[in-house]
């Protein structure tokens, strides 16, 4: 075997497309992920996010452009001859060997004689080291999810790929795990790539997250960046919610427009606008919204002529559905942290929010993008 | 069907389900075989007519058989043997590919595999008789070809049998080996490779021991009926490739010797069930290298 | 060239398969080509084609007395075979019961047992009895190495199910008696319908047990062995190509039934 244990560096995937027969996995794809890094791949089933971590695996083959870590293009290199491994989506632990053999078996293909000591501390590190002489259909979900990763990460891979590697567990177990496997990078210092169709894991553990749409990177940035300031409808939708209303650039005022969103007129940071026309779609997160009674004294931005449609109480915070003038419901979450009196069904309010937490998508936009998609009942992976 | 309400059946119902069915195997399986055994240690009767024989518990039966026979039964283990590290030679390659490779032709391909079984295996095995036969067009075109010598024939040898042997028993070795691949998850392999493991290591460590109950039914299924064939030897063989099935056969027949014919079967199931047990047993607990 | 050597890897194992298949199939070639033969009584050589062996399948001697006991043996030996056995196997794979490993080991001893040792134990078994070798003896013979075989592939089918099947037909007010037939009969019936088409061919192709326990009775497998010698009449491969695309029509009308309810 080629020694390839030496190469290091950032992963460049250049121009990447994939095609099955007719129908096209991933289109064109373009993509850097930095050394060191935890990166995540965020999308709905069938978005081309598995297609491309196994062309990275070397799994599949791409059918037109390249692949390199560091300096080496590892393209039409084979899995086996590659620094990366990966934490399979159902473990794909070997059943016919201990638990120990399992860790041990990528360092016994590399030649190396005592793998005693360095599997041993891949299982402190997942807190297994009991569990060695069992066999992998003994251990619970949660346990063969750490099996997994040890076994991958004893190699000291230059890349650690992650496929849905928490798809099979249950929430509460999930949420630790995460935390945990966060953890686990900063100690190993290794680069994780992770692929996930859950955009609260996602947002959880990584420094960088690709949002892909059918084949497609829609917008690359930190969570903050990503659920602040998105780019497309999609990621708006996916992302968390969104209030998306059509409306029309009006004026200036320095480093703002002037947005009308039917005959309102409100304010929108220019460094804030993706648009590419005067015709917008003004977003405003629900959790950025004040509800107030038509009395009160507001600052910002202020949309007048709601009303309280549906009232949802779920403990930190309350949930409102608010008709506006326009026909459209807008989603009010609001923190139950002050004395104001919840509102009641049918109250008449206006709604207000900082003007700087506005952000603008292009007006031909659909507005419903991402939003069909129910990213926590998807369990199958776009294979 | 009498069962109890509370959704398990009356502690009854199994046994009379089993009571007809097992009847039956003792009556027609287990005792034939005791009655085997009884006869094997008989002796003809003083001056009495052919085929009739006494109780006298000679023992010797057993020993002067094996004695007698001992080329054809390392004979029948012999062929047997090659006949079935032929088959899974190729049989696994082919049902690794209809197994991970066919894609939407496997069912089409599973039934050409069993395909053999709806012709009788008589015809096909008389088939190879007279393809391989100095009327066929193999030899006649070999010769010309100078790939085998003037003199030399391809059926009534050793060769002829051997091959039809593994011929025969394929897809008994090839459908365990299937069942048993087809179960291996995709992604146990595609871990190996990725964990550094090349295609041979692979198949080394992870394909082969996880395909292992199908290479011990499928050999199974080969070696058990192989030894104890007669056909194929008594129409693709010469009296130089003799196996032991052909001596009981013409012991019970020819020779009406039941005495001499029931040790040599008793011996030919003794020697199958002992190194049947030890292969399994070899299979089972050790890991194979 | 790189790319046909790469080519040539990847369909490696698939060039392979079809060398095998090719080595399964051409006896089967073989015998269908000559059953079109005007090869006369020997059939060795090939003298021309013509279609008067189908137009005449009992025109050799005997072939069709033959193949008339090879189908009554198969029809009552897999009757027998598939009732006994599926009754064992639903003792096995539904009950728990003392002597289950016994009942299983005693599944398995025929199946391991080399055919010739069932033949004779059998023949010597009926000789001590003095009943004579023939048609009866034949039938039985067939159950009792059918039996296993039937037990095994229902045991399987029955295995497969989710028992949760059951219980959800007993929380829907099917009591035990409607569930077996409402749920649990038509879902093994598959398996039991595969049990019975291998007990026929099995008894239909068997040579070695039939030749000890069938005396003067000539059956289909029998009557070709005899003939082997002087060569076998072309209406032997008539009858057996046709057994061949019977059971080939059978299969895949069975996996397009099969398909059919999968998709529904």
């Amino acid at each position: 075997m080629a020694d390839t244990s030496s190469i290091k560096g950032d992963l460049r995937l250049s121009n990447i497309t994939k095609t099955y027969g007719d129908f096209t996995a991933v289109n064109d794809l373009s993509l850097t992920i930095p050394e060191g890094s935890f990166f995540a791949l965020l999308g709905p089933s069938g978005c081309g996010k598995t297609t491309t971590l196994r062309m990275v695996a070397g799994l599949e083959e791409p059918t037109k452009g390249t692949i390199s870590l560091g300096n080496t293009d590892i393209t039409y290199t084979k899995p086996y001859q590659r620094p990366i491994n990966t934490v399979f989506q159902n473990y794909a632990l070997f059943p016919h060997l201990s638990i120990f053999e399992n860790i041990a078996f990528g360092l016994r293909r590399r030649g190396i004689k005592d793998v005693k000591p360095q599997v041993e501390k891949a299982l402190e590190l997942v807190e297994l080291s009991h569990l060695a002489g069992r066999k992998p259909t003994q251990l619970s979900g949660g346990q063969q999810q750490r099996i997994a990763l040890a076994r991958a990460i004893v190699n000291r891979p230059a890349l650690l790929l992650l496929d849905e590697p928490l798809g099979a567990l249950d929430l509460k177990l999930r949420r630790q795990m995460q935390i945990e496997l966060k953890w686990i990078q900063k100690e190993v210092g290794l680069t994780f790539v992770h692929v996930t169709h859950d955009q609260e894991e996602a947002m959880t553990m990584a420094d960088t997250i690709a949002v892909m749409n059918e084949g497609e990177i829609e917008q690359l940035g930190s969570p903050a960046d990503l659920y602040d300031n998105p780019k497309t409808a999609f990621v708006a939708n996916f992302l968390g919610q969104s209030n998306l209303i059509k409306g029309t650039i009006s004026g200036n005022d320095g480093d703002n427009h002037i947005v009308d969103l039917f005959g309102q007129k409100i304010s929108l940071a220019k460094n804030r606008s993706h648009a590419v026309d005067n015709s917008i779609l003004a977003g405003i997160r629900p959790e950025k919204f004040r509800i107030s009674r038509l009395e009160t004294a507001t600052s910002g931005n202020l949309l007048t002529g709601g009303k309280i449609e549906d009232v949802s109480y779920i403990g930190v915070s309350t949930q409102y559905q608010v008709l506006m003038p326009w026909g459209q419901e807008l989603m009010v979450f609001e923190q139950n942290d002050d004395a104001v009196a919840p509102f009641s069904v049918g109250e008449n309010v206006n709604i207000s929010w900082e003007s700087g937490f506005t952000f603008a998508l292009r007006g031909d936009e659909d507005a419903e993008a991402g939003m069909e998609v129910e990213p926590e009942e998807i369990i199958d992976e776009d294979e | 069907m009498k069962m109890s309400k509370s959704g398990i059946s009356s502690p009854r119902t199994p046994y009379l389900l089993l009571l007809p069915g097992i009847g039956f195997l003792f009556t027609f399986f287990i005792w034939p075989i005791a009655n085997l055994a009884q006869t094997s240690t008989q002796t003809p009767v003083a001056g009495g007519d052919t085929g009739s024989y006494e109780q006298t518990l000679r023992w010797r039966n057993y020993i002067d058989a094996f004695v007698e026979n001992k080329e054809q039964f390392g004979r029948s283990f012999l062929y047997a043997s090659l006949a079935t590290i032929l088959a899974l030679a190729i049989a696994y390659p082919l049902a690794y590919a209809i197994a991970f490779k066919a894609g939407k032709l496997k069912n089409v391909l599973l039934v050409l595999v069993v395909a053999p079984f709806f012709t009788s295996f008589l015809l096909r095995t008389i088939a190879w008789k007279q393809i391989l036969g100095e009327q066929g067009f193999v030899v006649p075109t070999l010769r010309s070809l100078h790939i085998i010598a003037p003199s030399t024939t391809l059926t009534s040898s050793a060769f002829a049998v051997v091959a039809g042997m593994t011929y025969n028993f394929l897809p008994f070795m090839t459908l365990p080996l299937y069942a048993s691949i087809d179960r291996i998850d995709p992604r146990t392999l595609e871990a190996s490779g990725d964990l550094y493991a090349n295609g041979f290591t692979t198949f080394r460590k992870v394909t082969f021991p996880l395909s292992l109950p199908g290479v011990v039914a499928g050999t199974l299924l080969t070696f058990i009926p192989a030894a104890g064939d007669y056909v194929n030897a008594a129409i693709l063989g010469s009296p130089e490739t003799k196996m032991i099935g052909n001596v009981i056969d013409s012991r019970f027949f020819k020779i009406v010797d039941y005495p001499t014919a029931a040790a040599l079967s008793f011996t030919l199931m003794a020697a199958i069930l002992v190194l049947v047990t030890v292969y399994i047993r070899k299979a089972g607990t050790e890991e194979l290298v | 060239m790189r790319k046909v050597s790469r080519w040539f890897q990847r369909n490696l194992i698939r060039i392979y398969a079809g060398v095998a298949f090719t080595y399964l199939l051409i006896p089967i070639a073989y015998t269908v080509a000559f059953s079109f033969n005007d090869g006369g009584k020997s059939n060795l050589i090939w003298k021309g084609f013509t279609f008067n062996n189908w137009l005449n399948p009992c025109g050799a001697p005997e072939v069709c007395t033959a193949l008339g006991n090879s189908i009554k043996i198969g029809f009552l030996a897999t009757t027998f075979a598939t009732i006994l056995g599926t009754m064992i196997a639903f003792a096995i794979g539904r009950h728990k019961f003392r002597g289950r490993s016994a009942t299983n080991l005693l599944i398995f001893l025929p199946m391991a047992t080399p055919e010739i040792v069932l033949g004779a134990s059998l023949l010597s078994l009926f000789l001590t009895l003095k009943i004579n070798p023939g048609f009866w003896p034949t039938v039985i013979a067939h159950v009792m190495f059918c039996i296993s075989f039937v037990v095994v592939t229902v045991k399987a089918r029955i295995a497969s199910l989710d028992p949760r099947l059951e219980q959800a037909a007993m929380d829907l007010y099917a009591n035990e008696v409607e569930t077996f037939r409402r749920v649990t009969f038509p879902l093994v019936a598959p398996g039991i319908a595969g049990a019975a088409l291998l007990a026929f061919s099995l008894s239909f192709d068997d040579f070695i047990i039939t030749n000890f326990n069938s005396g003067t009775m000539t059956t289909f497998p029998k009557f070709v062995y005899v003939s082997a010698a002087r060569g076998i009449p072309p209406q032997a491969n008539v009858i057996g190509s046709s057994m061949f695309l019977i059971a080939l029509v059978i299969v895949i009308l069975g996996q397009i039934v099969g398909r059919k309810r999968a998709v529904k």
